[in-house]
C-alpha cells in the first residue's frame, strides 16, 4: 500500500495545474475544464484520507463533489452557451463587464 | 266685491299662449313649414286677444271702484326680512301674479289687437323672407314680455316685462343680423335702454326701502291677506304725516323712474336709439317701436301716477322733457327722407306729447293719446311697409312718388293714418291731442305753445311725406316701376282694420263740449284718483266751454295750415323747398344732420368711453400686465433661480463632493476590479497563500489535531 504522500502529491499536482489553467487560459470552456481538475484533486485527498483513517464519510464526501461537479458544468455550459448568443465570444478576458 | 269669472281667473293664460309658441318656434320651428308657423303664431295672439276681451268684459261687469282684478300666481320672490329706510323692519316680497284695472285693460287691448294685427301683416310681409319661424318666435316672445309688463302687479315683475321687451327689440332690431348696421343699431338700443334702465331698477329698489312694498295695489285681491301694496302704504304714510306731498323720497323714485321711461320711451336725450331702430323688419317697427313698447314708459308713469301726483317737481320735470321731445323730435322729422325714420322722428314727437300730458297730470289724456297713437302709427308704419314691399325694397321717398292709383289701398288707408296723427276732426288723433292741449294750456301757457307749434308740425311733415310718397309723377327707376303692385291680402286687411279704428278709436274719448261725455276718462278715473283727494280735482278741471272750442278750433286750423302748406310745397309746386333750404342752409344742414346729436354723443360719451377703454387697455397692458404679471413671473424667474444656484452648488454640490472623496479615497484599490475572473481567483489565491503563510505555526496544531 502505497504511503498517504504519493496521493498527497498527486493531489497538489492536479490542484496546482487546475490552478494555473484557471489563472492563465482565456477560454472559459478551458477554464471550466481546470475548475474540474481543481475538484478531482480534492476528490483524491478526500479518498486518501478516508482511506488511511478506515473513515467511509470522506468517500461520500467524494461522490457529493462528483455530483456536484457534473451539476456545475450542466449549469456553467449553459451560461456560456447564453453568453455566446449574446456577445459572440467565449474568451474571459472581454467578458469584463464588472469592472470599476 | 271685486269682479270674478273665468276669464279674470285665467289672466295668466293671456302671456303664456305667446310663450308657449314662442318657446315651440325657437326649439323646433326651423323643422315646421310656414304654415304652421303662421297658424301658431298668429293662433296663439288671436287666443291672447279673445281671452284678453274676455277678461276686460268680465271687469266691466263690475261698479267702476271695484274694477281691479289681481291674482297671485305664485310667490316668486319668498318673504325676507327687509329693512325700510323708516327703520322699520318688514317681510318683504315679490310674488309672480296679474293685475286687470281700467288701466292695464287699455293697455292689453291695445297689445294683443294690434299686435294681432300686425303679426296678420307680418305673414304677408315677411312671407319671402328667410328665418319666418326665427320672426314669428321673437316676435311672440315679445308679445309674452309686453304682456308681463302690463299685467304685472308689481314692479319687479314689471321689469321683468320691461327686460323682455328690451331683449326682444334688440334681437328683431338685429334679424338681419349679417347687416352690420342692423345689428350695430340693436346694440345701440340695447345700451341706451340700459342706462333707463339703471335709473328704473334704483327706482324699484328706492320705492321698496321706502314702502316695504312693490305691488302696486292691494286691492282686488281675492282673499283679503292684509299684504299691501304700494298705494295704500303711500295713503297710510300721507295721512301719518310721515310723508308731505313733495317729499324729497317721492321726487327721486319719481324721477328715477321716470330715467327708465325715457329711455324705453325714446325721450330726449336717450332718443338717439330710435330711429337706428328702424333697420328692423317694418312689423317690428309698427309693433315694437311705434304701438307698444315705446309707449311702456308711459304706462309706468301712469302706473305709479300716485307717487308722481305727490311729486309736482317730478312732473314738471316730465313736462318739459316730453315739450322738448315733441318739438325737437318733430323739427327732425321735416327734412328726413327714408320714410320709416320720418315715421320715427314722428313716433318720438307723439311720445313726447304723452309726456307732455302726464307732465300737466293729465293722465288719462295719455293714455288715450298712447290708444289712438297705437292705432295710426301702427297703421302708418304698415303702411309704409306696404309701399316698401310694392317698391322693391326702396325707402328713399325721393324715388317715391304718384303711388295714389298703383297701390289704392295702401294709399287710402295712410291718408286717413295721416289725417288722424295730424289730429283733423274727427279721426282718432284729434281727440286725444286735443285733450292734451286743452290740459296744457290750463297748466302752462308756454308749454301749450311748443305743443301747438308741434302739431302744425306734426301736419306738415306728415303731409310732406304723403304727398312726396303718393303724388306727383313716380321718381323711381323703370323697372321698379314696372313692379309695383299693391300687397296682398293679409297685409291689406289688417291696414283697414286699423284705418278704421284710426277714426273711430278717438269717439270713446268725445270731450264734453262737443257734447260727449269722455267715456275714456271716465273709465279710468278710479286708478288715477291719487291719495289726497284734492290732487284728483285739479285734473279734471273743465275749463270754460268757449275756450275749450277756441282751443279745439285753434289747433284744427294749425293742423290744416299744416296740411296746406306742404300741398303748396310739395304738390301743387307753388314754391320749391329747395329755395327754402338753401336760403337757411345752416338750419337746413342742423336739421338734416339730426342737430349733431350722434355726433356730439359720439364725441362726448361714446369716444370719452372708448379712451377710457384704451386707457384701462394701457393700464392692464403696463400696470397689470407689465407690473403684475411679468412682475409675478420675474420674481419666480429669480426665486427658481436661486433655487436652482443653491441645488446645483450646495446640495448637489455635496453629493458631488462625496463622490469625488470617495472617487479620490479609492484611487488604488479600484484597479483591482479589472472585471476578468481570472484575475480575481490569481487574488483569492494569492490571498489564500499569505493566510497559510500567516498562520502556518496554527496550521501545524490544526493538522496535528486532526490526525
Amino acid at each position: 500500500m502505497l504511503p498517504i504522500g504519493h496521493y498527497l502529491f498527486l493531489g497538489l499536482a492536479l490542484f496546482i495545474i487546475g490552478v494555473i489553467g484557471v489563472v492563465t487560459r482565456r477560454n472559459v470552456i478551458v477554464i471550466l475544464m481546470s475548475i474540474e481538475l481543481i475538484l478531482n484533486a480534492v476528490n483524491i485527498n478526500l479518498v486518501a484520507f478516508s482511506r488511511l483513517y478506515g473513515d467511509v464519510a470522506g468517500q461520500v464526501f467524494a461522490l457529493f463533489i462528483i455530483a456536484d461537479a457534473a451539476a456545475e458544468a450542466a449549469v456553467g455550459l449553459g451560461i456560456i452557451i447564453a453568453f455566446f448568443r449574446n456577445r459572440e465570444t467565449v474568451l474571459e478576458d472581454e467578458m469584463d463587464l464588472l469592472k470599476w | 266685491m271685486t269682479p270674478a269669472g273665468y276669464f279674470l281667473d285665467h289672466l295668466w293664460l293671456i302671456p303664456l299662449f305667446p310663450l308657449v309658441t314662442a318657446a315651440l318656434m325657437l326649439f323646433i320651428g326651423r323643422r315646421l313649414p310656414n304654415v304652421a308657423v303662421s297658424a301658431l303664431c298668429v293662433g296663439s295672439v288671436g287666443l291672447s286677444f279673445l281671452f284678453a276681451l274676455g277678461a276686460v268684459t268680465q271687469l266691466l261687469a263690475a261698479a267702476p271702484k271695484n274694477r281691479v282684478a289681481q291674482r297671485i300666481l305664485f310667490e316668486w320672490l319668498t318673504p325676507g326680512q327687509m329693512q325700510l329706510s323708516s327703520g322699520h323692519l318688514v317681510q318683504f316680497t315679490a310674488d309672480w301674479g296679474y293685475l286687470l284695472d281700467p288701466l292695464s285693460s287699455v293697455m292689453v287691448l291695445v297689445v294683443t289687437g294690434v299686435g294681432f294685427l300686425i303679426h296678420i301683416y307680418s305673414i304677408g310681409y315677411m312671407g319671402h323672407e328667410g328665418g319666418y319661424y326665427r320672426f314669428f318666435g321673437y316676435m311672440n316672445l315679445f308679445m309674452f314680455s309686453m304682456l308681463t309688463l302690463v299685467l304685472a302687479n308689481n314692479m319687479l315683475l314689471m321689469f321683468v316685462g320691461w327686460e323682455g321687451v328690451g331683449l326682444c327689440s334688440y334681437l328683431l332690431i338685429g334679424f338681419y343680423f349679417l347687416k352690420k348696421s342692423a345689428s350695430d343699431a340693436g346694440k345701440k338700443a340695447f345700451i341706451v335702454n340700459r342706462i333707463g334702465d339703471a335709473g328704473f331698477i334704483l327706482g324699484i329698489l328706492l320705492t321698496a326701502v321706502t314702502f316695504g312694498t312693490i305691488r302696486f295695489t292691494s286691492q282686488g285681491l281675492p282673499d283679503a291677506s292684509g299684504a299691501s301694496g304700494i298705494f295704500q302704504s303711500l295713503k297710510a304714510a300721507v295721512e301719518s304725516q310721515a310723508l308731505i306731498p313733495g317729499a324729497t323720497v317721492l321726487t327721486a323714485i319719481a324721477l328715477l323712474l321716470f330715467i327708465g321711461a325715457m329711455g324705453k320711451s325714446a325721450q330726449v336725450p336717450l332718443y338717439v336709439w330710435l330711429p337706428d331702430a328702424m333697420e328692423g323688419p317694418t312689423p317690428v317697427s309698427a309693433l315694437i317701436h311705434a304701438a307698444t313698447m315705446v309707449t311702456a314708459g308711459v304706462y309706468m308713469v301712469v302706473r305709479m301716477n300716485a307717487i308722481y301726483q305727490l311729486a309736482p317737481f317730478a312732473l314738471d320735470v316730465v313736462a318739459v322733457i316730453g315739450a322738448i321731445t315733441s318739438i325737437f323730435a318733430a323739427s327732425m322729422a321735416l327734412v328726413q327722407n327714408d320714410i320709416k325714420k320720418v315715421l320715427a322722428y314722428s313716433t318720438i314727437s307723439q311720445l313726447g306729447y304723452m309726456f307732455l300730458a302726464l307732465g300737466v297730470g293729465a293722465f288719462a289724456a295719455g293714455i288715450f293719446h298712447l290708444m289712438t297713437h297705437a292705432f295710426f302709427k301702427a297703421l302708418l308704419f304698415l303702411g309704409a311697409g306696404s309701399v316698401i314691399h310694392a317698391m322693391s325694397g326702396e325707402q328713399d321717398i325721393r324715388k317715391m312718388g304718384g303711388l295714389w292709383d298703383k297701390i289704392p289701398n295702401t294709399a287710402k288707408t295712410f291718408a286717413i293714418a295721416t289725417l288722424a296723427i295730424a289730429g283733423i276732426f274727427p279721426f282718432a288723433g284729434f281727440f286725444s291731442k286735443d285733450e292734451i292741449l286743452g290740459q296744457a294750456f290750463d297748466r302752462f301757457f308756454l308749454l301749450w305753445i311748443v305743443g301747438f307749434i308741434t302739431a302744425w308740425l306734426t301736419a306738415f311733415y306728415m303731409s310732406r311725406l304723403f304727398f312726396l310718397t303718393f303724388f306727383g309723377h313716380c321718381r323711381a327707376d323703370e323697372h321698379v316701376e314696372k313692379h309695383i303692385h299693391e300687397s296682398p291680402r293679409a297685409m291689406t286687411v289688417p291696414l283697414m282694420i286699423l284705418a278704421g279704428l284710426s277714426i273711430i278709436g278717438g269717439w270713446i274719448g268725445w270731450p264734453a263740449a262737443l257734447g260727449g261725455e269722455n267715456r275714456f276718462e271716465r273709465f279710468l278715473d278710479p286708478i288715477l284718483t291719487g291719495v289726497l283727494a284734492e290732487t284728483g280735482t285739479v285734473r279734471i278741471a273743465h275749463h270754460a266751454l268757449a275756450k275749450e272750442i277756441l282751443l279745439m278750433a285753434a289747433s284744427l286750423g294749425i293742423a290744416a295750415a299744416g296740411i296746406f302748406l306742404a300741398y303748396r310745397f310739395y304738390c301743387s309746386k307753388w314754391f320749391a323747398p329747395e329755395l327754402v333750404a338753401a336760403k337757411f342752409p345752416k338750419l337746413y344742414r342742423l336739421l338734416a344732420n339730426k342737430y349733431y346729436v350722434d355726433e356730439i354723443y359720439d364725441a362726448a360719451i361714446v369716444d370719452r368711453t372708448k379712451d377710457l377703454g384704451t386707457l384701462l387697455g394701457q393700464f392692464d397692458a403696463k400696470v397689470i400686465d407689465g407690473v403684475g404679471v411679468d412682475g409675478t413671473g420675474w420674481l419666480a424667474r429669480f426665486g427658481s433661480t436661486l433655487s436652482m444656484w443653491w441645488d446645483k452648488w450646495i446640495i448637489d454640490g455635496l453629493l458631488n463632493f462625496g463622490a469625488k472623496l470617495t472617487q479620490l479615497l479609492s484611487f488604488p484599490v479600484r484597479f483591482l476590479q479589472t472585471g476578468t475572473f481570472s484575475s480575481y481567483a490569481l487574488l483569492i489565491l494569492v490571498g489564500l497563500a499569505i493566510l497559510l503563510a500567516y498562520y502556518q505555526q496554527h496550521l501545524h496544531v490544526v493538522l496535528r489535531g486532526a490526525r
